[in-house]
């Protein structure tokens, strides 16, 4: 039978030779290894004073973006929640009334906009499917908590701060951009226009 | 010297072995997990105090905040009475133990041992064998499956392993002709330590040593994977954790009494021709003591982080099957080479 890796040893039923039933060899050998283990350089990470380094593209807590206006991005069109695979994204729609200019872009936008961060499985897909550059993933982790309830982020914690925007310049590279404007999303090109 | 000066000076000296014996082994419950962790290349604890220091004190502070549970089937009395036997046992063994020669002061002669007893040696095996009756009647008091079953595999062990390890010691007294443990510590000056001629006895000794303390190797009494903890599932609070301790103390006391069986106690080669005072002396005899006791509580670890449990019937194997021909050969050698050296 052809083996799966290099590393695998056939099992056999022999009798030990004497030197094997004196056990001490063997165990004199697993002292030294764990011996050389002793003085050998710790893998730990002392965490809260050292960190991991992250990837670029870390998928962590999103959040909904505004344009270079301050107004909101996202129309509440649903897509994001359709691409959903843990179907984590709720939302509500309303209709923009005249004199929010300022805060929403587009003439219907999201009164509700929930993500379950239980549910959500950080795999970008919402962002992949907003046709409005609205909604970003970070390289923000969720911290825990002790009620359900506190996973369920609404806007007030999903969308960006106005006074210090949160930068997603790395998810968002000129390729990202670009790729989005390829025929196939043509129904895109419209809306990305808008975009710098 | 005085009586009343006697009492006070046997006073200190057994409260500073016992205190000594108490930080010892909270120290190993802390040494064991930092040697742990640096054999899987981690860290260890290190959060309470400096480098984790205060991590036994804080483990201790644990253990008494507990919930105290007592079973309600189980027989309250021994219940109580199996960690205290463990724990007053694995104390008292320490008395018999030189811990260094003897301190002069103001024409008076201070012996750092708290009792010489001619019969030493059988004095801390007959302890150690009351020893197990803490953990028999903690596993019986249960009224647990898993309880009784680690107290049983705890006492045939016990009763396996000490027969080797007495055949083992024999072999020893037979060399040094004194069964009092200040006797066999003083005749190693120099290089005459008794690894020296007794090497097999000494490997036949320190197995059994292993067994005696339930250490892993050996340790089927608790082995927490097959039994969840043996002998101790049904303690809760400071109950349990006098048996940890009980079990860090022996671990403890058996390295002090191998260091003084085979390895000198407290006497360490060409020290004696420093030409230092006698106090001096003594005092270094501590010290030396003290760093072949660590050596071997150190040892102890690395087996424990590097060797599988045995299996129950290789355990019994090996005792009756090995271990007693070994020594009952050994104690053949011995006296056969002593009658050719005395003819
Ligand atoms: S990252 Fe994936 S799982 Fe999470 S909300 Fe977006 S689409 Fe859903
Ligand atoms: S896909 Fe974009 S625009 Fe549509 S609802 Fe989701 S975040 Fe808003």
């Amino acid at each position: 039978m052809q083996s799966l890796t290099t590393r695998s040893k056939v099992a056999s039923n022999k009798k030990m030779t004497f030197v094997e039933k004196l056990y001490l060899p063997a165990i004199l050998g697993g002292m030294r290894i764990t011996l050389n283990h002793f003085f050998k350089k710790k893998v730990t990470i002392s965490y809260p004073e050292q960190t991991r380094p992250m990837a670029p593209v870390y998928r962590g807590q999103h959040v909904l973006k505004r344009d270079e206006n301050g107004a909101e991005r996202c129309t509440a069109c649903g897509l994001c929640a359709v691409a959903c695979p843990a179907e984590a994204i709720t939302m509500t729609a309303a209709e923009r009334k005249p004199g929010e200019e300022a805060l929403y872009r587009e003439e219907k936008y999201a009164s509700v906009y929930e993500i379950n961060m239980l549910r959500c499985i950080f795999c970008g897909l919402c962002e992949e499917a907003c046709p409005k550059e609205a909604i970003f993933l970070t390289d923000r982790i969720i911290d825990s908590g002790y009620l359900r309830k506190s996973f369920i982020f609404g806007k007030d914690i999903l969308v960006d701060p106005l006074d210090k925007p949160i930068d997603v310049s790395v998810r968002e590279t000129k390729e990202t951009r670009e790729f989005k404007t390829h025929p196939e999303f043509a129904h895109n090109k419209l809306n990305t226009k808008s975009l710098k | 010297m005085t009586l009343s000066l006697f009492i006070i000076y046997k006073a200190v000296l057994v409260i500073l072995v016992f205190l000594i014996s108490l930080v010892i082994a909270m120290y190993s419950t802390y040494a064991e997990r930092k040697v742990a962790a640096f054999m899987q290349d981690r860290i260890g604890p290190n959060r309470a105090g400096p480098f984790g220091l205060l991590q036994p004190v804080a483990d201790g502070v644990k253990m008494f905040m507990k919930e105290e549970i007592i079973p309600q089937v189980s027989n309250k009395f021994l219940f109580i009475l199996g960690p205290s036997v463990a724990m007053f046992t694995s104390c008292i063994t320490g008395a018999v133990i030189p811990w260094g020669t003897s301190l002069h002061i103001a024409g008076h002669d201070f012996a750092l041992q708290v009792t010489d007893i001619n019969i030493g040696i059988l004095y801390v095996m007959a302890v150690t064998s009351i020893g197990v009756y803490g953990i028999m009647i903690g596993g019986w008091a249960s009224n647990n499956k898993y309880s009784l079953l680690g107290a049983l595999r705890a006492s045939s062990q016990m009763i396996s392993y000490e027969v080797a390890m007495g055949l083992a010691i024999i072999a020893l007294v037979m060399t040094t002709g004194t069964l009092s443990l200040k006797g066999i510590a003083a005749a190693q000056t120099g290089w005459h330590w008794n690894i020296v001629y007794q090497p097999l006895g000494f490997l036949i000794f320190i197995i059994c040593a292993f067994a005696e303390t339930n250490r892993t190797p050996f340790d089927l009494p608790e082995s927490d994977s097959e039994l969840i903890g043996g002998y101790h599932t049904e303690y809760s609070s400071m109950k349990l954790g006098f048996y940890l301790f009980a079990e860090y103390i022996n671990m403890f006391i058996s390295s002090a009494i191998m260091s003084t069986l085979y390895f000198g106690g407290y006497n360490m080669p060409f020290i004696g021709r420093l030409g230092l005072s006698p106090n001096t002396m003594a005092i270094l005899g501590v010290v030396f003591l003290f760093a072949k006791i660590f050596f071997f509580i150190f040892f102890f670890m690395w087996v424990r982080w590097t060797i599988p449990r045995f299996r129950f019937d290789q355990l019994m194997n090996l005792g009756w099957k090995i271990l007693i021909p070994l020594s009952i050969f050994n104690m053949a050698i011995t006296g056969f080479i002593i009658l050719v050296l005395h003819k």
